[in-house]
């Protein structure tokens, strides 16, 4: 069973009080960019076997959306952070490295 | 004007731990910035409580304030004062980024009273319901079995569940179920 700590309100959410949101930090492409790029922002997805970055929403709770740095293969669970950022805090990025050091993540190391 | 009927009209179940319809409540929700004076004079006026922290709630005689989500309060206050609380929130709030909504009939209200209150809880609910964890002046958001829940603890053997009305006979007849087979005796 996974269990998050919601950031916004501060519980320890059982996976079924949550929904998942998929990938975390896709950048949005609209009008005017590339068809490469619209297209990575469309279905090019990560879907890695290890660390991971998610977006889950406290739906049964607060109701926030947050993110999660998780391990996909051992559900070891790195930390959890406000939803208003474009790139992983640095302590999450550290606690990961310390667990997995070397880790890469898109852009992310 | 019509007669207004709490969801299950007074129904009450059970000997030992008895789950009944908590009759009609007064529920606003209120959302805006939680730490402007504005605001918390407001809550005050309206409810006599002060605005509480993080997953708390200050309840008593039918007036209280429940901290919801970290822009959303959800103030209790008799049924028949809904309206005019509403209206006396938007003229203290006027001009301020927020919004007050009375959701009473909206909202179906019980309540679980007896010494094994929290089995009753803790089987159809993800939430860790031993005293070490979970008490009275706390508030809980959760899931009980499929549907959306909030619920508190008023004393220790007497907890208040609030839900969407439109779920109403679903939760009672859960919350009877889980009641009638009993303690758990996990706490
Ligand atoms: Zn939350």
């Amino acid at each position: 069973m996974l269990t998050l700590k919601c950031p916004y309100c501060g519980v320890h959410a059982d996976e079924t009080e949550l929904h998942p949101g998929s990938e975390a930090h896709l950048k949005r492409y609209g009008p005017g960019s590339s068809d490469d790029e619209f297209e990575g922002y469309l279905f090019m997805r990560e879907n890695p076997k290890g660390v991971h970055f998610e977006r889950w929403r406290h739906v049964y709770g607060c109701g926030k959306w947050f993110l999660a740095a998780r391990d996909t293969n051992t559900l070891e669970v790195f930390g959890t952070y406000s939803a208003q950022t474009t790139e992983p805090p640095q302590e999450i990025k550290e606690a990961i490295t310390a667990k997995r050091p070397g880790w890469s993540w898109r852009e992310f190391q | 004007m019509s007669e207004a009927v709490s969801v299950m009209n007074g129904a009450e179940r059970g000997t030992s731990i008895r789950v009944r319809d908590a009759g009609l409540q007064g529920m606003i929700t209120l959302r805006g910035d939680l730490s402007a004076a504005k605001l918390k004079s407001a809550v005050k006026a309206a409810t006599g409580h002060a605005v509480p922290k993080a997953r708390e709630i200050a309840f008593a005689d039918g007036k209280g304030v429940a901290w919801m989500s970290p822009d959303e309060l959800l103030l209790l206050v008799p049924y028949g004062e809904a309206d005019a609380a509403v209206a006396s929130l938007e003229a203290a709030l006027a001009g301020t980024h927020s919004l007050a909504v009375n959701v009473s009939d909206a909202r179906a209200f019980f309540a679980v009273e007896g010494a094994s209150a929290r089995d009753v809880i803790a089987k159809i609910a993800p939430v860790d319901m031993h005293p070490d964890s979970f008490g009275p002046g706390e508030l809980r958001r959760t899931r009980m079995a499929q549907a959306a829940a909030a619920f508190w603890m008023s004393d220790a053997e007497t907890i208040h569940v609030i839900c969407f009305r439109s779920v109403g006979q679903y939760m009672f007849d859960l919350l009877a179920t889980s009641a009638e087979t009993g303690a758990v005796e996990a706490f």
